[in-house]
């Protein structure tokens, strides 16, 4: 079921900036959708119209079947968390979460209820009569979380939520916002620059750019599969290999006079091409393997749970991922780059063929 | 804090010297004597002066007038905290919200800061001057005479907006950095909280505002008690007889006009007082107050 539709959503800004161009999809009922890309690329711009903050140009929105373009913010039946809290500093953690709700005019008793039970869910209890300034990062975010919660709302906003968290806390918030969605099956919209938050919470996700989109699709099809040179370059660490080739549509692809493999597609375009494939999907092969690469390693960088090796192929730079379980290799080494692994991009418009 | 420790006494007290010496020399020695004169009876030509003990100090609390000052200058601080406070709040709220020409806008604003309050005491004498005060004139057309300088309450009238006037712009640049200071996003998450501008204004934005607020309650207070002189001065001058007047003011009238130096000295004693135990409430209440950060 649709939840929340956008329809041709723009946003220019007084001073003629186009921060998002014409832009459409749909969020399904309890989806978990990450908005994800460069700094600039137009997803807290995206976010804040969906909240209410921020107004839409041209385009339709709508949240659970009500077109909420020229509705308040307070009215738009959503709850947003904010990247530095934006928490009350004057009201205890109680207050905070109980302020939106005395607005709705909801019973006292009612409102003591839904506070309780989201700080026990969020083990606040104890911290109910603290102020933001007593507790720590990780309490405050809990705190902003809860304060989301007990609206009991039909969308769920996250504005780069765990951005000014440690890094250990930080995977451990991600985990809990994510446990916390999957119970409650409140339908979430998740902006990040960060691309493990978005492989790891989304259901499906949305990579933009420019103010554009490039891609929307769940994190295996984003990651494996990416639309563009873009996404494949912004997602995963180290990022995929974009090897500069040459290909005439009769099945193969030259990386250069001399090197060519079999082509992945069988595109109908001749000319530039970019070949892509993830550091992990390429391996080392015998020198004798039909279609071994002479690969030129340089060096090697040591990741614990694996190795990465940085080289050449040919005239262009080639990063290998394999298992710390395996040797480095010495000597000449070869590398086969596996067909299903691989993928094909027209290299003047960056599109996947 | 940092703490340094000295090995002798010699360094320390070279260093503070300077720093003591002015403040011996140009307040604690003032200060002093002032306190002993207000014990004394002084010759108006300086020949001689006589102890009387708390002579001076039970005259004034008997004297009428001096009774009549203090709950003239209680009005006068009240009037005057409440309306530049109050005023320079909601032109505050509003700058804050001004997207074009911003600077502009703040800047026309502030102007008025610059205007020494013995000129806003001049600019006032215009403005409410009995023969073609555009005030006066304009009041006229309600069919009010006003009598800047004859009527007391007239003259309180023009003392008040004369002062609010002078002081709305320091308050108004404390405010609007105050409302700067104030998290967008934190605005924004009331935004989603509660529709009513007005009452978020009130839950969110004042409060946040408190300290600020606060800060400028004594700031305003102190003004309208001492920093008003030079304004008065201009609006009463030569005719201070029945005209509304600040206990300062009177100490000035007092001692020079009426060249009864022990009975003003124990005014500004009585004054000095009234600072300090002002300077121990802010204290006091800024301990107690929540930093919010």
């Amino acid at each position: 079921m649709v939840h929340v539709a956008l329809k041709s959503i723009s946003k220019v800004y007084p001073n003629g900036v186009r921060a998002v161009h014409p832009t459409s999809f749909d969020i399904q009922q309890g989806e978990f959708i990450v908005l994800v890309g460069p700094s600039g690329c137009g997803k807290s711009t995206l976010l804040r119209m969906i909240a209410g903050l921020e107004e839409i140009t041209e385009g339709e929105l709508s949240i659970a079947g009500r077109v909420v373009n020229d509705i308040d913010p307070a009215e738009r039946d959503i709850a947003m968390v904010f990247q530095n809290y934006a928490l009350y500093p004057h009201m205890t953690v109680y207050n905070n979460m109980a302020y939106g709700l005395r607005n709705r005019g909801m019973a006292k008793a009612d409102i003591d209820a839904a506070v309780s039970t989201a700080a026990t869910m969020l083990n606040l209890t104890e911290f109910l009569t603290r102020r933001p300034s007593q507790l720590s990062g990780g309490q405050r975010q809990r705190v902003a979380m809860g304060r989301a919660i007990v609206r009991n709302p039909a969308l769920f906003l996250f504005d780069e939520p765990l951005s000014n968290l440690d890094a250990k806390l930080r995977g451990q918030m991600r985990i809990e916002i994510k446990a916390l969605q999957r119970r409650l099956g409140v339908t979430s919209v998740y902006v990040t620059h960060d691309q493990v938050e978005a492989m790891t919470m989304a259901d499906r996700i949305i990579v933009l750019n420019g103010g554009r989109i490039e891609q929307i699709g769940t994190p295996a099809e984003v990651y494996h599969q990416p639309a563009s040179t873009f996404v494949a370059s912004f997602m995963g660490a180290p990022p995929m290999n974009l090897l500069p080739a040459h290909y005439n549509g009769n099945g193969r692809v030259h990386l250069s006079e001399t090197i060519h493999i079999e082509a992945p597609v069988s595109a109908d375009y001749s000319g530039q091409v970019k070949l892509g494939v993830r550091p992990e999907n390429v391996g080392i092969v015998d020198s004798s393997h039909p279609d071994a690469l002479r690969f030129d390693l340089e060096f090697v960088e040591e990741l614990g749970a694996g190795r990465l090796l940085h080289g050449k192929l040919g005239d262009s730079g080639l990063i290998v991922h394999i298992p710390h379980t395996d040797p480095i290799p010495g000597g000449e080494v070869y590398v086969g780059l596996p067909k299903s692994a691989l993928v094909m991009f027209n290299h003047e418009t960056g599109m996947r063929l | 804090m940092k703490r340094a420790s000295f090995n002798q006494l010699g360094l320390p007290v070279w260093l503070l010297l300077p720093q003591l010496v002015i403040i011996g020399v140009f307040f604690y020695w003032p200060a002093a004597h002032a306190v002993r004169s207000s014990f004394y009876l002084e010759d108006p030509f300086g020949f001689g002066s006589t102890f009387v003990g708390w002579d001076n100090y039970a005259g004034l609390l008997a004297s009428a007038q001096y009774v009549k000052v203090a709950v003239f200058t209680l009005g006068f601080t009240f009037l005057v905290t409440f309306f530049s406070l109050s005023i320079a709040l909601v032109l505050a709220v509003k700058a804050d919200k001004v997207i074009r020409g911003t600077r502009t806008y703040r800047t026309l604003l502030m102007w008025v800061y610059a205007v020494a309050p013995p000129v806003a005491g001049f600019l006032g004498v215009m403005v409410f001057y009995q023969g073609n005060g555009p005030m006066t004139e304009f009041l006229a057309l309600f069919g009010y005479e006003f009598r800047l300088g004859v009527n007391y309450y007239d003259t309180a009238a023009a003392m008040v907006a004369v002062a609010t006037w002078n002081h709305i712009p320091v308050n108004f640049i404390f405010f609007l950095s105050g409302l700067q200071s104030i998290p967008q996003s934190v605005k924004e998450a009331a935004m989603i909280d509660n529709r009513s501008g007005t009452r978020r204004f009130w839950d969110i934005t004042f409060p946040l505002l408190a300290p600020t607020a606060f800060f400028l309650l004594i700031i305003n207070i102190t003004y309208a008690l001492f920093d008003t002189f030079g304004m008065i001065d201009a609006l009463v001058k030569g005719e201070p007889g029945n005209n509304p007047m600040t206990l300062v003011y009177k100490v000035y009238v007092d001692g020079f006009r009426g060249n009864d130096l022990g009975g003003s000295s124990a005014q500004s004693v009585i004054l000095m007082v009234l600072v300090l135990v002002l300077t121990v409430f802010q204290f006091r209440v800024m301990d107690r107050r929540i930093h919010y950060t």
